[in-house]
């Protein structure tokens, strides 16, 4: 190092810290404004949440909002331990079921209902997302949900004279004429279990027996050993011969990749992929409809779930504003603003979808039922979409059948779940 | 005299202390907090009642913490035999060979160190794209030359994923052995080899007798550290094979296992600190018992000159 490098450093030193003071300074609000923070982890969203939050701003002058995102991976590490330290946020995106309840078991947030009157308008099964299973409060206000249905190529269902399959054999025989024409049927792989897990929540409800037997299970009165649901699970091996060569190795990124690439013909997945799918080739001409059933005629269900909420800090220093911004999240506008600007299916009432793919997912979800394992299981270690994970992934090698396989979850499941534990 | 002896005191505590309190701070201070912790129950992040051993209780005896544990350790000891086979005898032996000075040793010294150099984490990413069953370098190259029989998913497929993501350290890590065992066997006093040699001992023996037990401070040193490595694999299994070592925990380590109970698999898992501290303790002692072995057993075999 010569003398110059270090006198550089020595300035660079003493002048960078002024240099982020002066910057603080600017952003300190005016007299008798009130600073709300608000945490999320969609880094991708940033322009729209700034954009919302102008609106917000304009029409509630004394109020001023700053989005923070981190990290996805890092958001609930970073999350708790500002919660913990007494640092953190007025405004909490939410993650949902046993991901709230982390956050809402230590007391850390503040209970919303009997607060923000219009939560009453929500439906049930939106609220649960937003409910801890420990006190029955809710903690958030909705946000958007998540749908699990199987994505086609039009293109190739054109090409082919396939049409929408609507039972088991019809949807079997669509993939043997894909595999007849050389073209792989389904993307899918086994390589991250959790692939895995949104396989069977696309394909087992309508062979276990949907909201009836979802309802008998979180009751304890039957459990992942029910036959029916043994069987749903046995059902999915069929698949295996319409998977790519060596499916044990192909991850999520293959999976999309082949059928963004137009090299699959189907991919079994969730209402979140269409945005990328259509960003990466917006050649690419797709369809969706729900898991097959066994007859012509019966119900369709889709498996779905809520996929976050947006909550307050039990701490916040400024609950009146935070309770606005709140209400303003849940509002008509924020919902349809979501619909249209981020394609999230709102979890408001009344929201209308202008998309033609948002519209058919919406009505998708006139038959709705959980998505079990995410939406009953996933409150203590072991969840049971770890297990369902790892033991679909050995019951696809070929390790154990399906009988095992729901026997894993069903013996990891009972060390925590107490109706099981009779 | 004492004023003196202050000094040199005060002396020798400005150079010990930052670097002791950093160890004390970033390493010390988290090894008696995790064992406080490992005591705990925990709800998320929060601490909750003293629970005595009862999360060593479950490592050791509950389902399925104690089916992870006990597969996760399976694969460390995979590890440590499978590094010490392959890469050491490897090491030694191109180690030896390179300091026969066989012709080009002085190229493949270098080109042997440079996958050393490369980041775990790039090294990692890179092979798990040659690896892909469809698109990878590996099986295209396989069935480009007809041995479509071969051709694997590899990291998919649960007797084989272990060995390997091995395969690939090995690759990667190669040169450091050799560098070792290079360096250890050049040290060699010249006159001893000269002496077997006139004395009419061949190759091998002069090989076995001689230079072997002279370097055996090196393989303590090289086992120690493939000791500690082998319990401490993480970046190699997280990078190919995910958190949970895919596929159905195949190429789980006790390092992934952890991490992955500590702090919570990325969309399903729940942190559970106290059980996560457990097992934090569990390879602390692990490392510190082996490598304590190793260091007494290799102590005796030791030859001065």
């Amino acid at each position: 190092m010569n003398d110059r490098t270090i006198v550089f450093t020595a300035l660079l030193v003493l002048v960078v810290p002024f240099a982020f003071a002066g910057g603080a300074q600017e952003d300190a609000p005016a007299e008798g404004v009130v600073e709300l923070d608000f945490w999320s982890w969609r880094i991708e969203d940033t322009d729209q949440y700034e954009e919302l939050i102008a609106r917000f701003e304009a029409a509630n002058p004394g109020i001023r909002v700053r989005f923070d995102p981190i990290q996805q991976t890092e958001y609930n590490t970073v999350l708790s331990a500002a919660l913990q330290g007494g640092t953190g946020p007025d405004i909490i995106h939410l993650r949902a079921y046993g991901g709230l309840e982390q956050f809402a078991q230590p007391g850390y947030l503040m209970p919303l209902d009997g607060v923000i009157e219009e939560l009453d308008a929500i439906p049930e099964g939106v609220l649960r997302g937003a409910t801890s299973i420990n006190d029955g409060r809710v903690y958030g206000v909705p946000f958007a949900s998540q749908t699990l249905l199987v994505y086609y190529n039009s293109a190739m269902y054109a090409r082919l004279g396939l049409e929408e399959p609507e039972t088991w054999d019809e949807f079997i025989a669509n993939l043997e004429a894909m595999d007849g024409a050389g073209i792989t049927p389904l993307a899918n792989g086994a390589a991250d279990g959790w692939t895995l897990e949104v396989l069977s929540g696309v394909m087992g409800p309508n062979f276990y027996g949907a909201n009836g037997f979802f309802n008998a299970i979180m009751a304890g009165e039957t459990g992942f050993t029910d036959a029916k649901y043994v069987a749903s699970l046995e059902r999915l091996l069929q698949l295996t011969r319409f998977m790519p060569d060596g499916f044990m190795g192909v991850s999520y990124v293959d999976m999309q990749a082949a059928f963004i690439n137009e090299i699959a013909g189907h991919f079994v997945g969730g209402s979140w992929e269409a945005a990328y799918f259509q960003s990466q080739n917006p050649a690419l001409d797709f369809g969706i409809f729900q898991g097959p059933v066994e007859n012509a005629g019966e119900t369709r269900y889709v498996s779905s779930f809520v996929d976050g909420s947006f909550g307050a800090s039990a701490d916040t220093e400024h609950p009146e504003e935070a309770r606005a911004f709140l209400t303003f999240l849940m509002s008509r506008e924020t919902g349809q603003f979501f619909a249209d600007e981020l394609k999230l299916i709102s979890d408001v009432p009344g929201v209308n979808a202008d998309d033609p793919f948002l519209q058919e997912v919406i009505a998708f979800n006139e038959n709705s039922t959980p998505y079990m394992t995410l939406v009953g299981f996933r409150y203590q270690q072991p969840t049971g979409s770890t297990l369902l994970q790892a033991a679909l992934q050995e019951m696809f090698a070929g390790r154990i059948d399906a009988a095992e396989a729901a026997g894993q979850v069903q013996r990891g499941v009972a060390t925590w779940f107490e109706p099981f534990q009779d | 005299m004492k004023r003196n002896a202050i000094g040199r005191n005060l002396r020798i505590a400005f150079f010990v202390l930052p670097g002791l309190s950093i160890v004390v701070v970033f390493i010390v201070l988290p090894l008696f907090m995790s064992l406080f912790n490992s005591l705990y129950e925990w709800r998320s992040t929060t601490r909750g009642a003293y629970v005595g051993m009862e999360n060593f209780r479950r490592i050791f005896a509950q389902f399925p913490y104690q089916e992870r544990f006990f597969n996760a350790l399976g694969n460390n000891v995979r590890w440590f035999l499978v590094t010490m086979l392959v890469q050491n005898v490897l090491g030694l032996s191109f180690g030896y060979f390179l300091s026969n000075g066989i012709p080009g040793s002085k190229v493949f010294q270098r080109v042997f160190f440079i996958p050393v150099l490369f980041s775990i984490v790039a090294v990692g990413f890179l092979w798990r794209l040659y690896l892909n069953p469809n698109q990878g370098l590996i099986n295209v190259l396989l069935r480009a030359v007809g041995l479509d029989g071969l051709a694997k998913p590899w990291l998919g497929e649960a007797e084989i994923a272990t060995f390997v993501i091995i395969a690939v350290n090995i690759w990667r890590w190669l040169g450091f052995p050799i560098l070792v065992f290079y360096a250890a066997i050049n040290n060699v006093p010249n006159e001893c080899i000269e002496a077997a040699h006139l004395d009419g001992a061949r190759e091998s023996t002069v090989f076995f007798r001689v230079i072997l037990p002279l370097i055996v401070p090196a393989m303590t040193i090289i086992t120690v550290l493939t000791m500690i490595g082998s319990l401490n694999v993480f970046e190699q299994v997280y990078t190919m094979a995910g958190l949970t070592g895919n596929p159905f925990y195949a190429t789980d380590t006790l390092g992934t296992l952890f991490y992955r109970t500590a702090f919570g698999g990325v969309d399903t898992g729940i942190p559970e600190i106290g059980v996560g501290s457990a097992i934090g303790v569990v390879i602390y002692l692990l490392t510190l018992l082996c490598s304590l072995g190793s260091i007494l057993g290799f102590r005796t075999r030791e030859t001065e000159l």
